[in-house]
């Protein structure tokens, strides 16, 4: 998205000759920090498991590994400056916006409204979360590290089939029981009048958040399964013109 | 005199798409580019570009067939740039809708707010000064773009006016809503004061960002398309090109922050930060581009604040 005023016809990316190796402290930080994130996820996962076979229940289970999602979850901030700086080659605004909804749904859904804290469906998108980030994590520690198991690149491009869907599930259930009570307590909203001209109604903005799941779910869905035929299927995809 | 042979592919397939024998070796491009519309009428002039390797850089309009690096069978590729709209009709519509847009909010038109208010006009003086002002400003810009602007391009990609209009129109409705809101809260912080300050800012860079506006259509004759350095003038107003690259900018920021201060609006300030963030990738672009064209480009020039950023 480069057309700018000055330029009226769609900019074109400059031809870039040189070869883009990346610097030794890249690759040792980039693995560094897959490592960490992957075994991060992992003992979540354990906790979770731990929870349910001990108690029985999932009644307490976010209680009790929240400040460890909230902590994992929070530092892949950090994934935005990976592509910022260049050391990894994903566009930033997709990585962002990425981040930015784990981040809107943990703390600003999960975290702050106590009362949908035992909904099943949060355990729905916590175990599909889980599940996916221990894949990909561990896909790009090995992918670095060039040993790359078949069975780790099987399951990141074939389980998001299932994951994704799943998790928009979870993910959108859990807002929608979330409602009431943003209504009943006027939670982040601001009222007219006041001395910022502004008004804003969190109840309004979550329905406009969970609509727009609606255009944003396909295309990131269909943006998978072509990466998907490109990696796992060895297809040739002509990338339609912008 | 030999005439060209000229070849024209497809530059992602390679497809031969037209053949034109006997050119003329002083054939422009935008001649070659008529001849191959002839044959292809569904791809109009201004949605070709055409370059001499597949993934360079568009040829010049201007360009001439016989100075530029290529045998007797030239050999072009050809891209297609979608669907155009000329900046004249983008320009119109995207300034025609804020200024009807903040106008049905101020006369509070039915179905924004409570219908007891529908019709009814603002108890505080600002709100009218605030319509004046917005009005005034997109009154200006269509007058500009009608009178005053000179365009490198004729045509932009048909998509720019959605993204466009959207952008300018949004942003109006959700300004004018606040500012004309029955419960609008006239500014708080120094009340009048900051009101007639605000005014004033507003004012002055609305003349100075005319002022540049004049000073560059000066810079090219009617229907050229020269590119030349900007110098301060005799107007004072443009003096300011010593220290910038684009006053346009300059006094466009300068502008929505007089308004950002006068209507004490969260929204406008938005707007504002939004605008300063596009207008800086503008400059920097421009003022880049200068450096690259001019080798005596001054050098105490800064892109869009002075000596800042």
């Amino acid at each position: 998205m480069a057309s700018t005023e000055e330029d009226g016809s769609v900019e074109e990316k400059e031809n870039n000759n040189k070869k883009r190796t990346k610097s030794a402290i890249a690759v040792a930080w980039l693995t560094f920090y897959n490592i960490a994130m992957t075994a991060g996820w992992l003992v979540l996962a354990m906790a979770m498991m731990r929870f349910y076979i001990q108690k029985g229940t999932h009644k307490g289970l976010y209680k009790s590994i929240a400040r460890t999602l909230k902590f994992f979850q929070t530092i892949a901030l950090v994934e935005v400056v990976h592509c910022a700086i260049g050391i990894v080659r994903t566009s930033v605004i997709v990585t962002g916006v990425q981040v930015c909804s784990r981040i809107f749904m943990v703390w600003f859904i999960t975290n702050s409204i106590k009362q949908i804290q035992n909904e099943e469906s949060v355990i729905l998108f916590l175990a599909v979360w889980t599940f996916t980030e221990i894949t990909r994590y561990s896909f790009y520690t090995f992918n670095l590290l060039n040993h790359l198991p078949y069975f780790i690149k099987w399951a990141r491009y074939n389980m998001f089939i299932i994951m994704y869907p799943l998790g928009v599930a979870g993910e959108l259930l859990t807002i929608y029981t979330a409602l009431p009570y943003v209504r009943k307590t006027g939670m982040l909203s601001m009222r007219l009048p006041n001395k910022y001209n502004v008004s804003f109604d969190y109840y309004y903005f979550l329905v406009i958040v969970m609509l727009s799941y609606i255009p944003l779910f396909p295309q990131l869905y269909f943006h998978m399964l072509r990466q998907r035929r490109k990696v796992l299927l060895g297809e040739i995809i002509v990338e339609k013109d912008e | 005199m030999k005439h060209y042979e000229v070849e024209i592919l497809d530059a992602k397939t390679k497809d031969k798409l037209c053949f034109l024998d006997k050119v003329e070796p002083n054939a422009t491009i935008g001649e070659i580019k008529s001849m191959f519309h002839k044959s292809h009428p569904q791809w109009y002039a201004a949605r070709q570009s055409i370059r001499l390797d597949p993934k360079g850089k568009s040829l010049k309009d201007e360009d001439v067939l016989q100075h530029l690096p290529v045998g007797t069978t030239a050999t072009f590729y050809f891209r297609d740039l979608g669907a155009q709209i000329s900046w004249v009709t983008v320009f119109l519509t995207e300034y025609g809708g804020p200024l009807l847009l903040y106008l049905m909010f101020y006369f509070r038109a039915p179905f924004i707010y409570a219908p007891k208010y529908d019709f009814t006009t603002s108890k505080h003086w600002v709100v009218h000064l605030a319509c004046m002002c917005h009005s005034f400003h997109y009154l200006k810009r269509l007058l500009e773009t009608l009178f005053v602007h000179r365009f490198s391009h004729g045509t932009m990609p048909l998509r720019n006016i959605f993204k466009n209009c959207t952008y300018y129109w949004g942003f109006a409705a959700w300004m004018a809503y606040y500012i004309n809101h029955p419960l609008y809260t006239p500014p708080t912080i120094y009340g009048e004061q900051q009101v007639r300050i605000a005014l004033i800012i507003f004012l002055f860079c609305q003349v100075g960002n005319f002022s540049i506006h004049i000073a560059l259509r000066n810079l090219r004759p009617p229907g050229s398309k020269t590119r030349k350095i900007p110098y301060p003038t005799k107007n004072p107003f443009t003096w300011i090109f010593l220290l910038v690259s684009c006053p346009n900018y300059t006094y466009e920021l300068g502008s929505w922050f007089g308004f950002t201060l006068m209507t004490q609006c969260l929204p406008v300030a938005f707007f504002t930060a939004v605008g300063f963030i596009q207008m800086t990738v503008w400059a920097k672009g421009k003022h880049r581009s200068y450096l690259k064209e001019f080798r005596d480009y001054p050098p105490l020039r800064s892109p869009i604040l002075p000596f800042v950023l």
